[in-house]
């Protein structure tokens, strides 16, 4: 019997019991569909954890006070104000750190923002002219405050778009002035938009010159955080090393593992970040695993019971001259036709689902080629694997013993 | 030998008569031993059992089913085997038909030893060799009646246009030209039958066995089926006829009696 023919029966075979296939199909299906959905969600977040990590910037080092590391799990942002603006300013001499092209100390807090008859509470930023090229963002209207104004301690402050928006500032703000924690500052430019990500609004801000925030709004002169930009990529181990050596020795400590501060580079956090999101992603798609498994099972339940019901069918083909193995390949090219189809029809679910769900979820689904061929694969060969033992009970039927049932 | 020599011997023996009478020829390339034993096939009887014993093991107790049934079949017969139930004639009819292995003694089916053989080779005998009639029918409930009738020649691995021919041609010689498309549960019981003779034929069987083919039928389709069975031997056909029923036995030319899973008796029929 030539494969064409066993594809014939076995279509034929299936096509004779459209509502138990089809469920049987459904429970393949389901379980593609969700493979193919949870693999995209991880794809998804890790690309989404990676875009708005490389949006901090290129060649970045992180320096922060007083945290530690410990198994990668970075201890977060710690109590201790360990770093000041003179570290920020000693990292940016040319002489010590040749390598660190360009350094950007912010100093931060909450705080109440008022303009005109509007309020708003935001991150009130301290920083200096350089932040603007380290965190890669841009101005959408004015200008960014410059060296000379850090310095001369201008009181200049630059928006983020929304909060000149929610400040009823959207329209002509330069030259406006907003007070911050009563302190007086004339809007000097706005920035572009850099999207949100999941976690930090990029766009609600207020920027102003580290010495005006340090002297006036927060008064300390610790930072909570100092980017490093490497002049590139191949000299960011340089730069590391620089900046550890210069403020150990700034900081008077001798033994590197006290350090008070940690370094960070980008591609850390993004290894961190991924590696989070791929353990969830591994954990979901485990879960979608289990559901293919159980349509797997629904696949062999059915062939068995195909095979009991066919008995004197069976039997009728072997008295007619099928041999074992043509029997066992009609039944395990049924199974593989289930399996296939719930396989396909699956994938169809999934790139609807990953067309709809974005609407009513935060989540982005990438669906990726390979995860759809491999998942239409994986439901195939799950049909042929579960096929086999009922495939095999048909082929070892004794002829008479097929004929002879009822 | 091609395709369109076989159909035109398909319709020789089905018209004419003794010429086809043993119409050893198979489907395909068959295996030497078999194409072989053409020659000694036509001189030889299509079935010759020797001293058969069959025995079932039912769990500590071992029964003999077939206690050395020794039985000469000559091509062109048209012979009954009549028991009463239990007296072996279903294991004599599935050991007739290659459905099972005899215990002990020998069968020749054409001239070929069968008794030795494995299930893929008796796979093929059953294919080239035996055509099968049952009480039940047996009709694939979801295929029309020609594709019913192109089983075996699927398995065989015809190629799809001249099983389609030659299934209509075995369709025509049971009367049912104009129900080839017709699926079983549109058929009457006879017509059924008679669907599942055309099957038997469209193989070019050396051995047409039919197992109680009117136990299902009401006693003017049985005639007619008899008939149909009278027709073929008429036109060479050997066939094996079995049956618990003395009349249905009458239909054939020679009777043979099975009681206690031995030949009783061996007689011409007395009609």
């Amino acid at each position: 019997m030539s494969w064409f023919e066993t594809l014939r029966s076995g279509m034929e075979a299936i096509a004779g019991h459209r509502l138990r296939s089809g469920l049987t199909v459904l429970g393949i299906l389901i379980g593609i569909a969700a493979v193919i959905l949870t693999v995209g969600l991880g794809e998804g977040a890790t690309s989404q954890v990676n875009s708005a990590i490389s949006a901090l910037g290129a060649n970045l080092l992180i320096v922060t006070p007083g945290s530690t590391t410990t198994g990668g799990v970075r201890g977060g942002f710690g109590s201790a104000s360990t770093l000041t603006y003179a570290d920020a300013v000693a990292l940016g001499s040319h002489v010590d750190c040749p390598d660190i092209a360009a350094v950007a100390p912010t100093a931060q807090s909450e705080t109440n923002v008022v303009a005109g008859t509007s309020n708003w509470t935001t991150s009130v930023v301290g920083t200096t002219a350089s932040w603007l090229s380290v965190r890669s963002r841009s101005i959408e209207v004015g200008s960014f405050f410059t060296a000379a104004q850090v310095k001369g301690q201008n009181d200049v402050a630059v928006l983020g778009s929304t909060t000149a928006s929610e400040l009823g500032l959207g329209f002509d703000p330069v030259g406006r002035t907003i007070d911050v924690g009563s302190v007086p500052l004339t809007v000097i430019g706005v920035l572009t938009s850099a999207g949100s990500s999941a976690s930090t609004n990029e766009d609600d801000m207020v920027l102003v010159p580290i010495t005006v925030a340090q002297s006036q709004i927060l008064g300390s002169d610790s930072v909570q955080t100092i980017y490093l930009e490497a002049g590139s990529s191949g000299t960011l181990g340089a730069a590391y090393n620089e900046a550890d050596d210069e403020l150990l020795s700034l900081h008077q400590i001798t033994t590197p593992t006290a350090a008070d501060f940690t370094i960070t580079s980008q591609s850390t956090i993004a290894a961190t970040a991924s590696s989070v999101d791929k353990t969830l992603t591994v954990l979901l798609a485990g879960i979608a695993a289990i559901s293919l498994l159980v349509g797997g099972i629904g696949v062999m339940n059915i062939m068995l019971v195909s095979v009991t019901e066919r008995v004197r069918e069976i039997g009728l083909r072997k008295a007619l001259g099928a041999t074992p193995a043509a029997i066992r390949r009609q039944f395990l090219v049924e199974a593989s036709v289930l399996g296939l189809a719930g396989g396909v029809l699956g994938a169809g679910l999934g790139l609807i689902g990953a067309a709809v769900l974005p609407h009513f979820i935060s989540n982005t689904i990438s669906i990726e080629w390979w995860a759809m061929a491999g998942a239409v694969g994986v439901a195939m060969v799950i049909g042929v694997a579960f096929g086999v033992y009922p495939a095999t009970r048909a082929a070892r039927l004794a002829p008479i013993e097929a004929l002879r049932s009822q | 030998m091609g395709a369109g020599e076989q159909m035109s011997q398909f319709s020789d023996s089905g018209a004419t008569g003794p010429d086809g009478r043993i119409s050893p020829l198979s489907v395909g390339p068959a295996p030497t031993a078999v194409m072989d034993s053409r020659v000694i096939g036509q001189r030889s009887p299509i079935v010759e059992l020797v001293d058969v014993w069959k025995s079932y093991r039912t769990g500590t107790i071992s029964v003999d089913a077939l206690r050395g049934v020794s039985l000469r079949i000559a091509g062109g017969e048209f012979v009954s085997i009549i028991g009463p139930s239990g007296s072996g004639k279903s294991t004599l009819m599935h050991i007739l038909g290659c459905l099972d292995l005899s215990t002990l003694g020998s069968y020749r089916l054409a001239g070929v030893d069968v008794s030795e053989m494995d299930e893929v080779e008796l796979a093929e005998v059953r294919n080239r060799r035996i055509g099968f009639v049952f009480q039940q029918f047996n009709l694939l409930p979801k295929l029309s009646a020609w594709r019913n009738v192109e089983l075996p020649l699927v398995y065989a691995g015809v190629e799809r246009r001249v099983r389609k021919q030659r299934a209509l041609r075995a369709l025509e010689r049971v009367g049912l030209a104009d129900r080839v498309e017709h699926r079983p549960t549109e058929l009457s019981g006879g017509q059924q039958q008679r669907v599942a003779v055309a099957r038997a034929l469209v193989n070019e069987p050396s051995l047409i066995l039919a197992d109680e083919p009117t136990g299902n039928l009401d006693s003017s389709s049985a005639a007619d089926v008899l008939g149909l069975l009278g027709e073929l031997h008429a036109a060479g056909r050997t066939i094996v006829l079995i049956t618990h029923d003395a009349e249905v036995a009458s239909a054939a030319g020679r009777v043979v009696r099975i009681r206690d899973g031995l030949i009783h008796a061996d007689e011409a029929a007395h009609t």
